[in-house]
C-alpha cells in the first residue's frame, strides 16, 4: 500500500512539473469545486451551532442565532455547568456503555468475521447466510421489544442500552471481507505449529489487522455514543439517561426550562434557554468527533466489503 | 451453488466435522446466541400479529384472533400513506445516495491536492459522526421560523420569511437534503476504499496508451466499482420499506400537519405501540413491512442472479 502511495505521488509531482494534461487539469479543477462546496456545506452547520452557543442570549432572542460571530458569551456553558450533575451523570453512562459496548462488539464481530474467512470451515456458507439471513427478515419491532422488555428484563437496566447494539451483520460482513484479504498460509503454518484457532486469531491475525480494528471500533463507538433510541425505549430513570437522549428532552424546551430553574434557582425569564439547547448540542457531540483523526488513516484500508458468498 | 460441490466432494460426517472445528464452532458461538435471542426468536413472535394480545397471556399466551389486526390496519387507513412515503423517500436516498457517494469517491480520488483532500474528506465526514438528535437541533437552528439561520439569510435578499413546519411540500427536499447530506462522507468512503484496492497498473497502463482522463473514469473506474455499488444498492432495497426512524422522528417531531409527507412505516409502527400501545395492530404493521421486504429482495436478488450471478447478494 505505501508504495501504491509513493508511487501516486511521485506520478502526481512529474505531472505538476510536466505541466498536466489539459483533459487532467479540467477534472482536477472540477473535482476542487465540487468537492470544496460539498465539504463546506456539511461543516457550515457544525459552524453555525457552535457560533450560536457561544452567543448572549439576548442578542439571540432579538436577531436570532447569528451567521457571523457577535455578541459573544460563554454563559450557556457556565450555566451546563454550574449544576452539572445530570451532565456528568449521562456522560459517564454514555462513556461507560461506549467503552464496553465498542469492545464486545468489535471483539465479536471480528472472531466471527474470522471463522467465516476460513476457508477449510465447511460451514462457512452456511453460517454466513444463517447470520445474513437476518438482515432480509425480521420479526418487526414489536416482538422484539416485548422479548426485550417482558422476558430480558431491559426496563431500567444498562444492559438494555449496551444489548441491542453489540453485533451487527454489517460489520460482521466487513470483518469477514477484511480477513479474506490475510494469507491463509498464516493460519495454516501455526496449525501446524501446533496453535489452536483461538490462539492464532488472538496472536496472529488481531496483530494484522489494525485498519479494520480501527474502522470497526469508531463504527461501535459512534453506535453506542449516538444511541438514544434504545434509551428511550428502555429508561425511564433519569439517573440513567444516555447524553443524546438527555439532548433529546433539553431541546424540548420545557424540558430545558425545568431542568434549569430546579437545579440552578436562577428565576425563568433570565434563563438562557436558546443559546444553552446550542451549547448542550456541543457538548454532547464534541469528544466523539475528536476520535477521527486517530483513525482516519486506517479508514479507507478498513472498510472493504465484499460479497456474502464465498 | 458452492455449498452443494463441497458437500459432494467431501462427504465429510457431520460429527466429524464438529470435532475437527470445534474451536471454531466455539468461537461462532457469542454471535450465533445473539442472533437466535435477537432476530430469530423475534420472528417467531410474529403470531402477535394474529393474536388479541393480553398482558397474562404475553406473545404465546395470547387468544388467537384471525386476520382481526390486519383488518384494523386496514380500517384506519394509513397503511398507504405510509408506504408510498416510505418507499419514494427510500427510492429517493438510494439514487441520490449512489450518485452523490460514487461521484464524490471518483473526484477525491481525481484530486492531486494531498492536504485539500484529507481536509475535505475530514469536513464531508462529520455529519456523519452525529445523532439524529443533534441533526434535529441543527435543523431547529437553520429552520426555526423567528430564530432560524435560514430566514435571516431570506432578510437580507428581502424576501418573506419561511415557515418549514407549515410547508408541506417542502419537507421532501429538506429530508432528502439531510439524508443525502449525513451519509454521503460514509459512503463516498466506501466506494475510496474500492478504488484504492484497484491495480493501479491499469489506470498506469491506461495513460500511457493514450486514454484521456474520462475514459480512464468511464472505462476503468465506473466499471470496477460497479460490485461494491450493486452490494449497497441491493442491500438497500432489501431495506426499501423500512424507514430511517431516526431522520423522521427528530427532526418531524410529533407534528400532525406534517404527516402524510413525513410518516413512514417505522414511525407509524412506533407511534401504534407506544403511544396506542396497540399490540396486536402495530406487529401486524411490522408484519407486513417485513414480508414486503423480504419479498422486494428476494425479486430483485434472483433477478439479479439471472442477469449475472456474480452480483447478487446471496
Amino acid at each position: 500500500m505505501r508504495y501504491i502511495k509513493e508511487v501516486q505521488n511521485m506520478a502526481a509531482i512529474t505531472a505538476h512539473h510536466k505541466k498536466l494534461p489539459k483533459d487532467q487539469m479540467a477534472v482536477n479543477v472540477i473535482s476542487y469545486i465540487l468537492i470544496g462546496l460539498f465539504a463546506l456545506i456539511c461543516v457550515i452547520p457544525f459552524y453555525l451551532i457552535i457560533v450560536a452557543s457561544f452567543t448572549d442570549e439576548a442578542s439571540l432572542i432579538r436577531n436570532g442565532y447569528p451567521l457571523i460571530p457577535t455578541n459573544l458569551s460563554i454563559q450557556s456553558y457556565l450555566l451546563c455547568l454550574k449544576n452539572p450533575v445530570s451532565i456528568l451523570k449521562a456522560y459517564g453512562t454514555t462513556i461507560g456503555v461506549t467503552a464496553v459496548g465498542t469492545l464486545f462488539s468489535v471483539f465479536i464481530a471480528t472472531m466471527t468475521g474470522y471463522v467465516l474467512s476460513r476457508k477449510d470451515f465447511p460451514w462457512r456458507n452456511k453460517f454466513s447466510f444463517f447470520f445474513f439471513f437476518t438482515t432480509l427478515f425480521n420479526g418487526g419491532l414489536v416482538p422484539w421489544y416485548m422479548l426485550c422488555v417482558r422476558y430480558l428484563h431491559f426496563k431500567n437496566s444498562y444492559i438494555g442500552i449496551l444489548l441491542p447494539l453489540m453485533f451487527s451483520v454489517w460489520n460482521m460482513i466487513i470483518a469477514k471481507s477484511f480477513m479474506n484479504g490475510i494469507p491463509s498460509a498464516i493460519t495454516e503454518s501455526a496449525k501446524i505449529d501446533g496453535a489452536n484457532d483461538f490462539v492464532i486469531f488472538m496472536r496472529l491475525i488481531l496483530p494484522l489487522s489494525k485498519p479494520l480494528l480501527a474502522t470497526l471500533s469508531l463504527f461501535a463507538a459512534l453506535a453506542y455514543w449516538n444511541d438514544w433510541y434504545n434509551c428511550m425505549l428502555y429508561i425511564t430513570d433519569e439517573n440513567m439517561f444516555t447524553l443524546q437522549y438527555y439532548l433529546q428532552r433539553i431541546l424540548g424546551s420545557a424540558e430545558a426550562m425545568r431542568i434549569v430553574a430546579e437545579k440552578s434557582g436562577i428565576a425563568l425569564p433570565s434563563i438562557p434557554l436558546e443559546s444553552m439547547k446550542m451549547a448542550m448540542t456541543v457538548i454532547a457531540t464534541g469528544p466523539i468527533v475528536l476520535l477521527y483523526p486517530f483513525v482516519q488513516r486506517y479508514f479507507v484500508k478498513g472498510l472493504t466489503i465484499g460479497a456474502v458468498k464465498g | 451453488m458452492k455449498e452443494e460441490v463441497e458437500k459432494k466432494k467431501y462427504k465429510v460426517p457431520f460429527w466429524k466435522t464438529v470435532r475437527k472445528h470445534w474451536m471454531l464452532l466455539a468461537m461462532l458461538a457469542p454471535a450465533v446466541i445473539y442472533v437466535v435471542i435477537f432476530s430469530y426468536i423475534p420472528m417467531t413472535g410474529i403470531v402477535l400479529a394474529f393474536k388479541n394480545y393480553q398482558y397474562s397471556g404475553g406473545i404465546y399466551g395470547s387468544p388467537w384472533n384471525g386476520l382481526d389486526n390486519f383488518k384494523a390496519l386496514l380500517v384506519a387507513g394509513k397503511l398507504g400513506q405510509v408506504t408510498r412515503n416510505t418507499l419514494l423517500y427510500n427510492i429517493a436516498f438510494l439514487i441520490l445516495g449512489v450518485i452523490f457517494e460514487m461521484g464524490s469517491a471518483i473526484l477525491l480520488n481525481e484530486l492531486l491536492g494531498k492536504r485539500f483532500k484529507k481536509v475535505a474528506q475530514s469536513f464531508m465526514f462529520l455529519p456523519y459522526f452525529i445523532s439524529w438528535v443533534v441533526a434535529g437541533a441543527i435543523m431547529y437552528n437553520i429552520f426555526n421560523y423567528e430564530k432560524g439561520v435560514f430566514n435571516h439569510i431570506l432578510a437580507l435578499f428581502g424576501a418573506e420569511p419561511f415557515d418549514l413546519y407549515n410547508t408541506t411540500w417542502a419537507w421532501p427536499i429538506v429530508l432528502i437534503f439531510l439524508k443525502i447530506w449525513k451519509q454521503t462522507g460514509y459512503g463516498s468512503v466506501v466506494y475510496l476504499a474500492a478504488i484504492t484496492g484497484l491495480d493501479q497498473e491499469m489506470f498506469e497502463a491506461a495513460s500511457i496508451d493514450g486514454a484521456s482522463v474520462w475514459q480512464r473514469i468511464r472505462y476503468i473506474t465506473i466499471p470496477s466499482l460497479m460490485p461494491t455499488m450493486m452490494i449497497l444498492v441491493l442491500m438497500g432495497i432489501g431495506n426499501i420499506f423500512r424507514g430511517d426512524f431516526g431522520l423522521f422522528y427528530q427532526t418531524v417531531k410529533s407534528s400532525a400537519l406534517l404527516q402524510p409527507v413525513t410518516d413512514v412505516i417505522d414511525t407509524y409502527v412506533f407511534r401504534l405501540l407506544i403511544n396506542n400501545s396497540d399490540i396486536g395492530v402495530s406487529a401486524a404493521a411490522g408484519l407486513y413491512q417485513s414480508v414486503l421486504c423480504f419479498l422486494t429482495i428476494t425479486v430483485c436478488n434472483k433477478l439479479v442472479k439471472k442477469v449475472d450471478p456474480d452480483y447478487a447478494l446471496y
